[in-house]
């Protein structure tokens, strides 16, 4: 397969407008995606499906991502005015990044026997049921998995044929697999606990009597 | 369960001397009481209830196909309808979706009824236990009379399970006061089933029926 700048740059000329970012993963799995917009989102899918080149014609795999809010500390170095003459001045700043989730996609060619080929969608935020095009119209194996991260993230794919919970009942209001998810408290017993489920479980304990009884006892 | 029965063993309400018994025994006079007969009948052909959750359920085909054999039990006459079913057997993962059919299930089937909760998952949870869509435990929601720890329990184990139920049919009163429960008048053969809530069942477990235990302190 090409690699992942000449994809992009084919993408870019034949797709007008599409904004495409390459995320790279410094990790030891070193498999860097491609970011789409969510404009050209669906058209792009469809190019990589239909390119000859590429034919990603099979899409594996959609999984959800929640990112938390976070701040990034870094030095940096400034120049400064220290008594009267120009210093230069290391200072850490603060940099927030704002939370977000995404729809990870594993695309696979089974005509040219490549892949895969990892497609990112960005939230614009962790707000409920916040929006981002569906890629079911393009390949048809997505719309189970997209009905998933519905389920479990709270992504609303647009445009996806039939957008229900797919593994909690439609009552169910919370999105389990969330960072900031909490699930409810049923600790009432439990034989061996140890850690977090410890601490929950201590919650459930009679409290400590507060007279320990052996002052009562006379011999 | 049908009136008839009770009224017959209303008949033994003395339970038969064993030396008198064992004495007509040798002479070729065998004697017998209602509610053995009674009792021996029903614990010879206990049709389970067929269905399965997880991967336990696959133990329990095993255990009914030829190479355990539940028929030697008589327990082979697996029914599709809770109508025509004795026992439940609750042989795998519990999911709180699945939880309200499971007691909706129990419900439809006549008295007297037993459940076997077979497997980590169907007595706590099991492996999901700490999860945030598995019921921690049948048990919260029915009444469970043999319980099989494993992961998967071995047909064996299931096989055990299913004798010592036998032996507790067998154990079963018909008449008096320790009468078996399901003989009682004021016995509830039916449980509330629980409904979808916006973040767990609602209620989570039946109170009358789920009692942790305790923890103490010292
Ligand atoms: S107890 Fe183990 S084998 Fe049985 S359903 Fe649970 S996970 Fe599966």
């Amino acid at each position: 397969m090409e690699s992942l700048e000449e994809i992009k740059a084919r993408i870019e000329t034949s797709v007008p407008g599409a904004k495409i970012e390459v995320v790279p993963n410094p990790g030891p799995a070193n498999q860097p995606s491609l970011l789409l917009d969510h404009e050209h989102a669906v058209a792009v899918a469809r190019f990589l499906r239909d390119d000859p080149v590429m034919r990603l014609d099979f899409c594996s795999n959609v999984t959800g991502v929640d990112w938390l809010d976070r701040t990034v500390k870094k030095k940096v170095k400034v120049k400064k005015l220290v008594e009267g003459e120009e210093k230069e001045v290391e200072e850490t700043q603060e940099e927030f990044f704002p939370g977000y989730l995404e729809a990870v996609y594993h695309l696979f060619s089974m005509a040219h026997k490549h892949g895969p080929l990892v497609v990112r969608l960005r939230t614009r935020d962790r707000a409920r049921f916040t929006p981002l095009p569906s890629l079911t119209p393009v390949w048809r194996s997505a719309e189970f998995q997209e009905r998933e991260i519905y389920d479990l993230y709270g992504i609303r794919f647009e445009a996806h044929p039939d957008l229900r919970r797919i593994l909690m009942w439609d009552e169910f209001e919370d999105f389990p697999m969330r960072k900031d998810y909490r699930e409810p408290d049923d600790y009432e017993y439990e034989p061996t606990p140890h850690d977090e489920v410890l601490e929950k479980a201590k919650q459930h304990y009679p409290a400590r009597p507060t007279v320990d009884g052996a002052e009562e006892v006379t011999a | 369960m049908g009136q008839g029965a009770v009224n017959l063993g209303t008949v033994m309400e003395e339970p038969l001397d064993e030396g008198l018994r064992s004495e007509l025994q040798r002479r070729g006079v065998w004697v017998t009481s209602m509610q053995e007969l009674y009792n021996w009948g029903r614990k010879n052909s206990i049709w389970p209830l067929q269905f399965g959750l997880a991967c336990c359920a696959i133990e329990m085909i095993a255990t009914a196909a030829s190479r355990y054999d539940l028929a030697r039990f008589g327990g082979e006459v697996f029914r599709p309808s809770p109508r025509q079913a004795d026992l439940m057997i609750v042989a795998g993962t519990v999911t709180k979706k699945m939880a309200p059919q499971i007691v909706r299930l129990y419900n439809q089937m006549p008295d007297p009824k037993y459940v076997i909760a077979m497997g980590a998952c169907a007595i706590s949870g099991g492996p999901f236990k700490q999860g945030y869509n598995v019921l921690k435990g049948i048990d919260r929601y029915i009444p469970v009379d043999v319980y099989i720890p494993g992961c998967p329990p071995r047909p064996e184990a299931l096989l055990h399970a299913f004798m010592e139920l036998q032996r507790k049919i067998d154990e079963q009163k018909l008449t008096g006061q320790d009468k078996a429960e399901f003989l009682k008048k004021e016995t509830l053969s039916e449980y509330p089933v629980p409904a979808f809530g916006a973040h767990d069942l609602e209620p989570p477990a039946n109170p009358r029926l789920f009692h942790p235990p305790a923890v103490e302190r010292a």
